[in-house]
């Protein structure tokens, strides 16, 4: 019995080893990221893109409480390219993983299954940041934006954050659908939901319908809490959207975890 | 004064083991002691649950009754993991990671890992360390896999099917990395379709068929159990009289001709001649050892079947 007390202590992991773990995970996550130009360039790509043609060249006319196009979509476009992150890195690199055994892998060694998944969160929380200073570089530089630095970083701080949301979702597409449907699962409700939620279009330009739709979509509450910094959203209370995007992060990762149940007696990974 | 010191427990122990998916059994009742500090195969067709066992075994999967303990622990705990590597039959890794992040990787997972140098020397992957793992080729990939399965000195160590589509040559300097890991007194549980490798490797082959064991015991016992002779005859003696007789695996007619699969052909002949004494066109062969591995794991059932029906049209 001795021994075998003496064999579990030897075993578990001191903090500063599981700090390691957690950090060569993510370590890795973002080199193998990085070395795929396609997922890494669309994912900063596509927003940049859009944001240029809509927000910068036909950014003249204006809409909301005194923003003008391109810094209303600042917020909307960077909230556009949080979620891509998000959904790609999560919902399609997790199905695919799965399909090719890498994850039974890493499940029958001693790795922490939370290193994993914390480290795939952190590469997509990094990728959210860089798509979104991209665009207000982009913003300051070529669209005339002229907010403080502070209205910005407010902005860079809730659209960050609200990619965990995403991440939760992602997770569920990534375990629910098989490796080869999740790239198709995430594109069909990425860019209709991110159309719906006026990431594209201001919500108040949409028509009234839609507006009432949008209500219940998760990307159009991470956009208006985007918005907020600029006080050009519709006008909505902050909890609101908080509690919106609280229960759907709860929903999704109990979602996750039933799958992930569901998954394990698959013969698949 | 002497401290009692418990009897190690064993590095696998499956007591009634059952596994279903949907509407196969891949595992039925399965009872399985692997012991310390040797080289066990199991040997089986495709389907006969062997990955079915070793996933089991890795805590992978769960089953759906009875126990399996690796070291007296539960497979899940860390402890046993920390004990354990694995090899499994397909894993591809990230396409755009390096041999040397890939192991570096793996080696942050243990408390005690080995050596970079000492892996990538096992493993025979010098000169390959900064190349992305999307480049290597199929043999490569295997020893990479081999190398992340010792990273952490494992006591227990499960290979899934190790030299599955390798050339010759790879596969010899595979066998003979297994055989210096049972040397330093690990205990290796690998998964094979080839008597050969079983045969090459190990101290133990238990041969798996339809999610049960059919044979368990030494190379030796299993080759001197499997082995068979032919004999093929034209004679009155029917099918079902011959599978009755000792030692007889299979009895069918082959057009006109019996062929029968057993282990002491003078004996049979012996029978035969006396039961019908027309008999002709007597031939006696040794049968090949992987046929008579096959038939250790055919279906008795379908042979008995097959001659019955052949009698009816004979």
């Amino acid at each position: 019995m001795i021994a075998a007390t003496d064999d579990l202590q030897s075993t578990r992991f001191s903090l500063g080893q599981t700090a390691a773990i957690y950090l060569a995970e993510t370590r890795c996550e973002l080199l193998k990221v990085l070395r795929m130009p396609s997922y890494s360039i669309p994912t900063l790509a596509f927003p940049a893109m859009f944001y240029l043609l809509f927000g910068v060249v036909m950014g003249k006319a204006t809409v909301g409480a005194g923003s003008d196009l391109a810094t209303y979509l600042l917020a909307t476009y960077g909230a556009f390219g949080v979620i891509g992150a998000a959904l790609f890195n999560f919902g399609v690199s997790v199905a695919i993983e799965r399909g090719q055994g890498w994850m039974l892998l890493k499940k029958a060694s001693p790795m922490p299954v939370g290193a994993y998944f914390a480290a795939k969160m952190i590469v997509s929380l990094i990728f959210s940041l860089i798509v979104i200073l991209l665009l207000q570089t982009l913003g300051l530089t070529l669209g005339g934006v002229t907010e403080g630095l502070s209205v910005l970083a407010s902005m860079t701080v809730i659209l960050v954050l609200g990619a965990i949301p995403f991440c939760a979702m992602g997770l569920l597409i990534g375990y629910a659908a098989g490796p080869n449907s999740a790239p198709a699962i995430v594109n069909i409700i990425y860019l209709p939901m991110a159309f719906a939620s006026g990431l594209w279009i201001p919500i108040n330009a949409l028509p009234d319908l839609m507006g009432r739709i949008a209500r219940f979509l998760p990307a159009y509450h991470l956009g208006q809490l985007g918005l907020k910094p600029l006080g050009a959203d519709i006008g909505d209370p902050v909890w609101q959207h908080v509690v919106y995007l609280t229960l759907f992060t709860v929903v999704c990762l109990t979602g996750a975890v039933l799958a992930y149940r569901l998954d394990e007696d698959k013969t698949y990974g | 004064m002497r401290l009692i010191t418990q009897p190690a427990a064993a590095p696998v122990e499956l007591t009634g083991v059952s596994k279903r998916y949907e509407k196969v059994t891949a595992l039925d009742s399965l009872d399985l002691t692997i012991e310390a500090g040797k080289v066990t195969s199991v040997l089986g067709p495709n389907g006969a649950g062997k990955t079915t066992a070793i996933k089991l075994m890795l805590g992978i999967l769960r089953p759906d009754a009875g126990s399996v303990q690796l070291f007296g622990l539960p497979p899940t705990s860390r402890s046993a993991r920390t004990r354990t590597g694995a090899m499994m039959q397909i894993s591809a890794l990230p396409a755009t990671l390096t041999v040397i992040e890939l192991i570096d990787l793996f080696r942050t997972y243990y408390a005690q890992p080995l050596e970079r140098s000492e892996l990538v020397e096992i493993a025979g992957l010098q000169d390959l360390e900064r190349r992305l793992y999307g480049k290597l080729s199929g043999g490569q990939k295997q020893r990479l896999a081999f190398a992340l399965s010792i990273c952490g000195n494992p006591d227990l160590l499960f290979m899934d099917e190790p030299t599955v589509g390798l050339d010759v040559e790879t596969r010899r300097s595979f066998w003979q990395s297994i055989r210096s890991l049972a040397q330093r007194g690990k205990s290796i549980v690998l998964t094979t379709h080839y008597l050969e490798e079983a045969d090459a490797l190990s101290d133990r082959i238990v041969v798996l068929h339809h999610g049960a064991i059919r044979a368990d015991g030494t190379p030796h016992q299993i080759k001197s159990e499997a082995s068979s002779r032919r004999i093929r005859c034209v004679t009155l003696v029917r099918p079902d009289e011959v599978l009755a007789l000792e030692g007889v695996r299979s009895a069918r007619f082959d057009r006109a001709v019996l062929e029968i699969l057993c282990s002491d052909a003078e004996s049979v002949v012996r029978t035969l001649l006396d039961r019908d004494p027309g008999l002709r066109d007597l031939e006696i062969g040794g049968a090949g050892i992987e046929d008579a591995f096959m038939s250790l794991t055919s279906d008795d059932t379908v042979n008995q079947n097959n001659s019955t029906r052949q009698q009816e049209v004979a």
